[in-house]
């Protein structure tokens, strides 16, 4: 049985919370990199406070809709992002955030290899029936690479996002279950 | 799109927890429905006690849970309780549990019907793949109505329960969603 | 177009109202043992609950909208008899990008076809509009739910996303579309 969590050129782990809030709080300072992940204002957070929202989303213990993971490289084991999985549970909908907050790191095919092993995950782990995400307009490299993992466009929320000064907008992408078995068994995407 | 929370005998309704609790107290005094549905040993519980904890588990409105009050359609009367507890989202399964706890409402086809309405539930709101449910070696009634509604026999926990001096199997069924809509055909 | 002088909550035959703690509950339980009514409304199971649970939750709701402001709740109420019709939202509002969603439910199927969605409507557009300030607003609807897709389409909406086979009811899958109205958009036809 394959490794679910190694791919070619990253693999999925847990961090502690306090390096875990340590990474994310010298990302949130790259607001050229929040902008791109999100879709909510810039704000700096301490370590601390980061570090205690971490903490608390696991004060229950594993939730069954919400799978986070960090991103580490297999050639350097340097922690380069983040990946998480949202579950509907009822309708076996799962849907992918994922940000990679090392700019050096960009472009280099670390997305597509993360965001190739969460589908694998999804689909032959998780039972997902589709796995969903939303891109912004302005973000063409992040499309690509979903594209290029099988992910296609259906359709685009108009100017739902207003950025300094510009509206634009929100891309919304989906693969089936029956298109990524497809692309298993080596259709094209 | 259709009605699934009503049958033919039967209706789906919601869990009031000051009735619902109420009546589960005066149910509860009947030790052969408590036996007859529960493998921990009988005992009385205050209305109270009962009603806190249905309180506390509905206001969580937890996912895994999906439970329902039994009325009858002819009199609205409240006869018993039954539910899904999702153990297994991957595998999308689920456990039911079923209680009549009115006895003259035994033996006329009520559990069957509310059986027939959990399941449509679990296989076309919930979307499940199965359904599991386990019943004691001692209650012939309950294992026919469940066979009826599409269980199959699993497997047997030997001996597991110990009664009036003798040792009795807890039995599993389970139904599966294609089973079941073949079934329903 | 309008002053400050039209009243944002009084429609024709409906009005928007807050929560009424001692009518509502009971109302609204109703309306939760209905399949139908909850398989439109929402995509989530249909769950009956009783009325001191839906107590609760208006409780809840109001909690909500206090400490997170980026949504807005309204019970809908008959002019004539001030009876309980239905409610509308917005929700999910994200200030810094001006845009929300709208949720519009109407529990009876016989107060469907009296034209009071269509009303509501338009009082929850103006107010997100008008009042709010926003720029856009979405709605996402199940394929199957003929009656909101015709309703938004009424008032200008367009279909902007199709996520395939989204949803599971029924033994099958279904799509989840999600419509949007621009501000720009619903001026031009809000005066027509």
């Amino acid at each position: 049985m394959r490794d679910l969590f190694r791919g070619e050129l990253v693999r999925l782990t847990a961090e502690e919370p306090e390096l875990r809030a340590k990474q994310e709080a010298r990302w949130a300072r790259d607001t050229e990199f929040h902008r791109l992940a999100d879709s909510d204002a810039a704000q700096l957070y301490s370590d601390k406070k980061i570090k205690e929202w971490i903490e608390k989303n696991f004060e229950d213990g594993f939730k069954p809709d919400r799978y986070p993971f960090s991103i580490r490289t297999l050639d350097d084991d340097k922690l380069i992002g983040f990946l998480g999985l949202w579950l509907n549970l009822i309708h076996s909908e799962v849907w992918l955030g994922i940000g990679i907050g090392e700019r050096e790191y960009w472009g280099k095919g670390y997305g597509t290899d993360a965001v190739k092993l969460c589908l694998r995950y999804a689909f032959m782990e998780l039972g997902a029936q589709r796995v969903s995400l939303g891109v912004h307009e302005y973000n063409p490299r992040a499309f690509r690479a979903y594209e290029k993992a099988g992910f296609r466009l259906e359709g685009r929320t108009r100017k739902d996002i207003m950025r300094e000064g510009t509206r634009t907008d929100s891309l919304w992408m989906g693969i089936l279950r029956e298109e990524w078995m497809q692309l298993q068994n080596g259709g094209q995407p | 799109m259709n009605d699934i929370l009503s049958g033919t005998l039967v209706r789906l309704s919601a869990v009031d927890p000051d009735e619902f609790s109420k009546a589960f107290a005066v149910w509860q005094r009947d030790s052969e429905f408590m036996r007859l549905m529960d493998s921990n040993a009988a005992r009385l519980g205050s209305q109270k006690d009962s009603q806190k904890s249905l309180e506390k588990e509905l206001e969580e409105q937890q996912l895994h849970q999906h439970g329902f009050t039994i009325r009858t359609l002819a009199e609205d009367k409240l006869i018993g309780d039954i539910g899904l507890y999702v153990v297994n989202w991957s595998g999308r399964d689920a456990f039911v549990g079923l209680g009549i706890g009115e006895r003259d409402s035994w033996g006329k086809g009520y559990g069957t019907d509310a059986m027939n309405l959990i399941l449509r539930y679990a296989f076309m709101e919930v979307n499940l793949r199965r359904v599991t449910l386990t019943v004691f070696e001692y209650n012939p009634r309950a294992i026919r109505s469940y066979e009826k509604a599409g269980f199959r026999h699993e497997g047997r926990l030997r001996k597991l329960l110990h009664r009036d001096g003798k040792r009795y199997d807890e039995l599993f069924m389970g139904v599966l969603r294609d089973e079941w809509m073949e079934l329903t055909q | 177009m309008f002053g400050i002088a039209t009243q944002l909550f009084e429609g024709q035959d409906i009005r928007f109202g807050p929560i009424d703690y001692d009518k509502d509950p009971e109302i609204e339980a109703k309306w939760t043992h209905n399949a139908e009514f909850m398989r439109l409304y929402a995509v989530e199971p249909a769950r009956p609950i009783s009325a001191a649970v839906v107590k609760k939750q208006y409780e809840k709701l109001e909690k909500r909208m206090e400490e997170e402001k980026n949504f807005y709740h309204f019970m809908i109420r008959a002019k004539a008899d001030d009876h309980l019709i239905g409610k509308a939202e917005i929700q999910r509002i994200e200030w810094t990008n001006s845009n929300g969603q709208i949720r519009l439910g109407i529990g009876l199927a016989d107060d469907r076809c009296k034209g009071y969605g269509t009303e509501a409507m338009k009082l929850l557009l103006r107010f997100a509009f008008a009042e709010l300030n926003l720029f856009r607003m979405s709605a996402d609807v199940p394929e199957y739910n003929e009656g909101a897709m015709a309703l938004l389409k009424k008032f200008g909406f367009v279909e902007e996303v199709r996520r395939r086979q989204a949803l599971e009811r029924d033994g099958r899958r279904w799509d989840l579309l999600v419509f949007g109205l621009l501000k720009d958009e619903w001026q031009s036809q809000a005066s027509a």
